[in-house]
């Protein structure tokens, strides 16, 4: 049973890692897209290998359904074929890469460093205790003000994407 | 559970993290751009749910519930803000939309 959960984890973390490249090297905006939806479902994997089913879902649906339709539907609105010029040279690519890894480095070695714990075999996250938190008072009122925050979106998303009146 | 799994998490977020940081620095195209800025926000949830399942203690997730609610709030208004963009300019190139620069 547990080789089989880190089999998983690293095939989903693998394929994570690869699409994500993907998302970044690809040069037209739908495969980016694609891409990243397969990320976003590898993650989605990962989150219940590590005990967290509500996140899993929520991902799915939130993420890969949801946020990605919106992607998807404002790309094939706009016809985007590719990108049309790209003005930094190789410089700045390899510097920017260079910079990247010295920061993966330096991150990296401080978690590897850094004694985490693998977490307790009673881990619970199920949707009850979710929401018992959730809806306790430490939660509740910010909750509340995220449906505000989403009121606001779409009617700042109504009103920006409106032709303006003549 | 492997003991390694959750350090192993954290080191796929950092890497996912780095990965959309590049594409963000790098990448012209503004959706493209975009896209980038939601491989960070997971990376981070990633973090917060190996964080979670390292400390024993739920509020992590409650975190990445409120960050995906933000994600999608900003998804929508972003992309309201990319249309004008194309509206107006005619293009999604980063660099035509430099009406701000001093």
């Amino acid at each position: 049973m547990d080789s089989v959960t880190a089999v998983l984890f690293y095939a989903a973390s693998g394929l994570a890692l690869l699409s994500a490249m993907a998302v970044v090297a690809q040069r037209s905006p739908v495969g980016s897209a694609f891409a990243l939806i397969v990320t976003l479902c590898s993650l989605s994997v990962l989150y219940g290998l590590l005990g967290s089913p509500f996140i899993a879902v929520l991902q799915i649906v939130v993420y890969a359904g949801a946020i990605m339709v919106l992607f998807l539907f404002v790309l094939m609105l706009l016809n985007v074929k590719r990108e049309e010029h790209q003005p930094e040279g190789r410089g700045v690519g390899l510097l920017a890469g260079g910079l990247a890894l010295v920061f993966l480095l330096q991150v990296g070695a401080v978690v590897l460093a850094s004694t985490l714990q693998p977490g307790s075999p009673a881990y619970d996250a199920s949707t009850a205790r979710m929401a018992r938190l959730l809806f306790s008072p430490d939660y509740l009122y910010v909750f509340e003000a995220t449906s505000i925050l989403i009121l606001s979106a779409l009617v700042g998303a109504v009103v920006l994407a409106r032709k303006e009146p003549r | 559970m492997n003991p390694a799994l959750v350090p192993h998490a954290v080191l796929l977020s950092l890497a996912l993290f780095v990965i959309g940081a590049l594409g963000v620095f790098l990448r012209r195209n503004v959706i493209t751009v975009f896209m980038s800025i939601e491989l960070m926000l997971n990376a981070v949830n990633l973090a917060f749910v190996a964080f979670s399942r390292s400390w024993d203690r739920l509020d992590g997730q409650v975190l990445v519930f409120f960050v995906m609610t933000v994600a999608a709030a900003e998804a929508a208004v972003g992309l309201a803000i990319v249309l004008a963009l194309h509206r107006h300019k005619d293009t999604l190139d980063v660099d035509a939309f430099s009406l701000l620069k001093g």
